[in-house]
């Protein structure tokens, strides 16, 4: 039994650690992009973001002032049991993002989309979104906060199978030259292409292979990982970097997530989490331990299953 | 070619405006407010008085919602700030320009040269971008005092009018200047001739979206 206060506590350290430290691996890629970027502004943009990451972490606060629309992904092991049950969880959760809004503070984002009413700590219908995910064994909960940022970098297409990879390419140009112009999607970014799914599901796997995959990861079938390094340079060659200036750097890292879709379409989102990519990560164990991290480690093996049982030998055997 | 630093009050004089160069690095000093739709509607629509002297005591419009909490002692505290894409404001910015007399309008993103040419220019009014985006905790460290924070309870704290005292507030980027020039649409048209050569061999789309176009040159702001 998974202690609530526990949870309670963990969570508001992760939304601490998600609006302040940029997680190691997307620093280490913007690190690289910044020794190859030779524009003068775009160069200048990506210097003044590295003092930025140092000066949060320096002082403790918020990296961005925009500090996104905070959200959980809630990942148990089978075994697992939580104090109070599901509904406990959540109220913890919504408590958690509550007090850190004022706490960090973070800047109170949600309002009602029509009567634009703000309960100034992020909190509301819907909000924040608690999404979950399940695995075959273990006794622990992986709490993981996203707070991504931006109205703009987001979009989505029905293709068809006729488009083919040239379609896919032209909507993910279209996507990247749209809202990296004047900078509008804070790149460099990771950017998530979900493809297949329903619509709403394709831009579920778009936004979680942005936001919950991290920078170097590559997806397991190869013909895919193939296509995530060929984006990436495609991204890359633009001649587009930070801001929408001349440069070289529009993609820190590109991920691509399928599920499986009508027999006659081609769905695509493209998602691009911006130069705050705000995650943080914490597994909770039934004895009271609590490991941080930051990369949300959710694509598994079961996450991807395309059989109907599921038969952990199988992937033993892989 | 280096980048130039200025350091620039929020109450600029028409010469320092006129000295600025498209992509010139700014700091700045002095009062600033932010001020968006919620201001915007509230000022100019529902005819509000502006609780502040305006331009005397700053001509410094920051689009911007800062991370900021009001403490049970009536203290603030403030941590990251940076800015919001302004080209959705450009419905209230002639208005407001010419009622406060900013001159310097700082956001994220830009306007067009359209709006530079029609009411930036003829206001003596530059347009300053934030730098990422966002530099939210270097900004942060350019605020001395938030001096106050008006509206709140009718507009909530995102929407709020906060008034900061910056001293080496930055850093900003100059994307206007006095003859009407944006430094974002200067470096489109010299990405867009790079384009039609990334886009070889790719195909458009079967199913058509009314409406679209395949200009290059097409920004989705304006």
């Amino acid at each position: 039994m998974i202690s609530i206060d526990l949870i309670q506590k963990t969570a508001e350290t992760l939304m601490d650690k998600a609006a302040i430290e940029i997680p190691d691996d997307y620093l280490s890629g913007l690190k690289s992009a910044a020794k190859t970027e030779d524009g003068d502004l775009s160069s200048f943009v990506l210097q003044a973001m590295l003092e930025n990451y140092q000066a949060a972490k320096e002082d403790r606060r918020a990296m961005c002032g925009d500090t996104g629309t905070p959200r959980w992904y809630v990942k148990m092991g089978n075994k697992t049991q939580i104090e109070g049950g599901p509904i406990a969880l959540e109220a913890a959760l919504r408590r958690a993002t509550a007090n850190a809004t004022n706490g960090v503070p973070l800047r109170p984002n949600r309002v009602h989309p029509l009567w634009r009413t703000d309960h100034n700590n992020n909190v509301g219908i819907g909000a924040p979104e608690i999404e979950y995910g399940y695995e075959p064994g273990g006794e622990w909960i992986d709490l993981i906060t996203v707070h991504k940022g931006g109205l703009f970098g987001t979009d989505y297409r029905m293709l068809f199978p006729s488009d083919g990879i040239q379609g896919i390419k032209r909507f993910y140009l279209d996507s990247l030259v749209a809202f990296g112009k004047r900078g509008l999607a804070c790149q460099p970014a990771i950017i998530g292409i979900g493809l297949g799914g329903c619509k709403d599901t394709c831009m579920v796997l778009g936004k979680r292979a942005a936001c919950l995959r991290v920078v170097g990861d590559r997806n397991p079938d190869p013909k895919i990982a193939a296509l995530e390094d060929e984006f990436k340079e495609l991204g890359n060659s633009i001649g587009m970097g930070a801001m929408g200036f001349v440069g070289k750097n529009m993609v820190i890292d590109c991920n691509i997530e399928v599920g499986y879709c009508h027999t006659g379409g081609m769905q695509m989102s493209v998602h691009a989490f911006c130069l705050s990519s705000r995650r943080a990560v914490a597994r909770v164990h039934a004895d009271g331990r609590v490991e941080y991290r930051t990369d949300p480690e959710w694509f598994t093996d079961y996450q991807r299953r395309d059989t109907i049982e599921w038969h952990p030998e199988m992937a033993a055997a892989e | 070619m280096k980048v130039r630093e200025v350091r620039l009050s929020t109450t600029p004089t028409p010469e320092a405006i006129a000295d600025l160069r498209l992509g010139d690095i700014v700091y700045l000093d002095g009062l600033l407010y932010t001020a968006r739709e919620g201001v915007y509607m509230r000022a100019l629509e529902e005819q509000a008085n502006i609780p502040m002297e305006l331009p005397s005591q700053s001509a410094a419009n920051f689009h911007c919602s800062p991370a900021a909490a009001i403490r049970e002692d009536g203290s603030f505290d403030m941590g990251a700030v940076t800015a919001t894409a302004s080209f959705r404001f450009a419905k209230w910015l002639p208005e407001w320009i010419a009622k406060t007399g900013a001159k310097l309008i700082i956001g994220k993103g830009g306007m067009s040269s359209r709006d530079y040419k029609e009411y930036f220019v003829p206001n003596g009014a530059v347009y300053l971008s934030t730098v990422g985006y966002g530099t939210g905790a270097l900004l942060g460290r350019g605020i001395e005092k938030v001096e106050a924070v008006h509206w709140q309870d009718e507009l909530g704290l995102a929407q709020a009018m906060w008034v900061i005292r910056c001293n080496r507030m930055g850093p900003f980027i100059v994307a206007s200047d006095m003859e009407g020039n944006c430094l974002f649409e200067r470096e489109n048209a010299k990405i867009v001739q790079n384009l039609d050569r990334v886009y070889e061999g790719t195909r458009p789309a079967v199913l058509k979206r009314y409406g679209e176009t395949d200009d290059r040159s097409d920004e989705v702001i304006g």
